[in-house]
């Protein structure tokens, strides 16, 4: 296959039967929505954009866990704990190194890698042992709780790696945000209008890259073994060897959440690893609607932006109504709210159609 | 002399953490043994028995009544829950899980609203004893021989008791079961009252030595996952060896690096178990069995 070829056909990826949305309507309203969100800086003072980029942060953790849970089938609860632990290596990585040469970058890339490494470990043992998807969850949970633990308690002057102090409960802060060597000036990513651009370009690369993905033969693998794994391991597929892969690459975008998170605030917290942390994105990602990545991107934004305003006026029922929208949602609307809307939405205009044309 | 203080010292720790992982397990492994459903709303039947027990005993109650009450409070708590939500997901396990979460978290943070950060404790009873010089809690036994009583109160009620011969049918074959007359609606709503209130038990126990706030289910619950997840399916198959190896690796790093190393060892363990053993010890003794 020629080069021209490979690309067009990478391309056609976009659109196919693991996802939502297809042709030009759907197209033409992701370039609307882009564009929204490409001038929204225009429209807004530099210090509340930085402070948006929040959302975008959290959702490549969604994305991901959509990857795993909704795509793959596999309960992956502790996702959190990628997050933290990428967050913290960044934290260890750029305290230790400085933010010249773009050393924050390489951070960033080592963060991920290392979160990636770990979800691999943790991986191969879950999942080459065939633990069956309640004991994966309850696995995965233990793990961030336990991190979660181990990193409360680092608080005396021993946890120290190079120069960073580990800080214990009260986590750790003052790590450079990212920067970008540029001639004449690094550009160093403080919350405000050019954070927002990488971050909103690094969301659209993932969302875009993760529906070539699931399009692909790897994901219909992988949707295959969510539908039954008998059936695909019959079929000749390594059931664990495709989990594995789908478990690594979704940690890896809770990695890459973890250190967007942490260059953000300049701050990581044990919390942020702890239960109701880790409760949070299974939250957004059922609301949404875990089988598609349209609805779940969808679906944690719009939780996300309700559990902000939830928090600003009355901060200790935003758990209460979280907690609450999910059992909603598993009772009502198992699939996410979104997508039981949608497909209710669109088989009513159906039924319309076939009842204008007959 | 010092050999054998040090041996009651490991002795004694392995006991109370044998107890602790027997105690906060057992409930979650009725219900997960009955419905292949893993209940994350745990802790907080585990919160509830310790906060009902301390309230009554605050007004008087002495503490065995009080403790037998968190532990029905606890239980009928949960045969409300199954009665609302957990019977319509019986055809979604995986959901029920999810529910269950959704619940631990309008609970403990609903606890948190009605009844602020903290309760106050009851206080260890019964002292301490000396052995080669060091003290040891005397409750701490009691909460050994609880563990022990409450494994052959299970026995004794799965094995002896109509309840817990029709409560085994359904496991093994719902719909059988029910073609022989077996309300099996009636029998999952029980064995998940009594799961919780074996949890809202564990709480009660515990509760006089730990301090009460709303996040302290989370406390119990890893080590009720690690034990049911190395256990498998059956109580006394499972939980209970599981338990007493788990206490043994527990203790065993507890006194030589600390608490945590000893949690960390409880997990690490865990996910080499699970690559050995994917069906948990139960699975591992009746293979041999077979």
């Amino acid at each position: 296959m020629s080069s021209p070829n490979a690309f067009t056909s990478a391309f056609r990826l976009l659109e196919g039967p693991q996802t939502l949305g297809k042709g030009i309507g759907f197209w033409s309203g992701f370039v609307v929505v882009l564009a929204l969100a490409c001038i929204y800086p225009l429209f807004a003072d530099g210090y509340d954009v930085g402070n948006n980029v929040y959302f975008f942060n959290w959702a490549f953790m969604a994305l991901g866990l959509s990857l795993i849970w909704g795509y793959g089938g596999a309960l992956s609860f502790g996702q959190t704990a990628f997050f933290g632990v990428a967050g913290y290596a960044y934290g260890v990585l750029t305290i230790n190194l400085g933010d010249a040469y773009g050393l924050t970058l390489v951070s960033l890339l080592a963060a991920v890698g290392l979160s990636a490494l770990f979800a691999a470990v943790l991986g191969y043992f879950l999942f080459f042992g065939r633990i069956s998807g309640v004991f994966l969850g309850i696995v995965t949970l233990s793990v961030t709780l336990v991190l979660e633990r181990f990193m409360s308690q680092t608080a005396g002057p021993q946890w120290v790696i190079g120069s960073a102090r580990l800080n214990g409960f009260n986590g750790m802060g003052n790590m450079p945000s990212l920067t970008i060597p540029w001639p004449g000036g690094d550009v160093v990513l403080f919350p405000d209008v050019p954070l927002y651009y990488v971050t909103l370009a690094l969301l659209v690369i993932a969302y875009l890259a993760l529906r070539m993905l699931v399009n692909s033969r790897f994901g219909n693998v992988l949707v295959a073994i969510r539908e039954n794994p008998q059936r695909a391991e019959m079929l000749g597929y390594d059931v664990r060897k495709y989990q594995l892969i789908g478990f690594v690459i979704g940690s890896a975008l809770a990695g890459l959440s973890g250190v967007l998170y942490t260059a953000w605030g300049n701050y990581i917290t044990p919390s942020s690893m702890g239960m109701s942390a880790a409760a949070l994105p299974v939250v957004w990602v059922a609301v949404g609607g875990r089988s598609d990545l349209t609805t779940t991107l969808v679906g944690t934004l719009l939780v996300l932006a309700g559990f902000q305003a939830l928090t600003i006026y009355g901060s200790q029922y935003a758990l209460v109504v979280m907690g609450l929208l999910l059992v909603v949602t598993i009772l009502a609307a198992p699939s996410g709210i979104i997508i039981t809307v949608g497909s209710f939405v669109s088989k009513g205009l159906r039924r319309r159609l076939a009842r204008e044309t007959a | 002399m010092d050999f054998l203080s040090g041996l009651f010292a490991f002795l004694y720790q392995t006991g109370d953490a044998f107890a602790f992982l027997v105690l906060s397990a057992c409930g979650l492994a009725v219900i997960f043994g009955m419905m292949g459903v893993i209940n994350l709303a745990h802790g907080e039947f585990i919160l509830c028995g310790a906060y009902v027990s301390t309230t009554a005993a605050h007004l008087g109650l002495p503490l065995p009544f009080s403790i037998l009450l968190g532990g029905l409070v606890a239980g009928l708590v949960g045969m409300l829950l199954e009665r609302v939500v957990i019977r319509r997901l019986y055809a979604r396990p995986l959901d029920t899980i999810v529910v269950t979460w959704g619940i631990s978290m309008i609970a403990t943070q609903g606890t948190l609203i009605l009844l602020g950060p903290s309760m106050q404790s009851t206080g260890t009873p019964f002292g301490s004893f000396m052995v080669g010089g060091y003290g040891y809690s005397i409750y701490r036994l009691v909460l050994m021989a609880a563990a022990v009583a409450t494994l052959a109160l299970l026995w004794v009620i799965f094995t002896r008791t109509r309840f817990g011969v029709l409560a085994r049918a359904t496991i093994q074959v719902p719909h059988i079961a029910e073609a022989l007359g077996v309300d099996t609606s009636l029998i999952y709503m029980l064995t998940f009252g009594l799961g919780a209130a074996l949890a809202g038990l564990a709480g009660g126990l515990y509760a006089p030595t730990m301090t009460l706030v709303p996040t302290m289910g989370a406390t119990f619950v890893i080590e009720a996952f690690v034990t049911v997840v190395v256990g498998g399916a059956d109580i006394f198959l499972g939980t209970a060896p599981a338990a007493a190896i788990l206490a043994v690796v527990k203790a065993g790093l507890t006194s030589w690096q600390g608490q945590l190393a000893g949690q960390i060892g409880l997990l690490v363990a865990v996910v080499l178990v699970i690559r050995v053993l994917p069906r948990g010890l139960t699975g591992f003794i009746l293979r041999e069995r077979a």
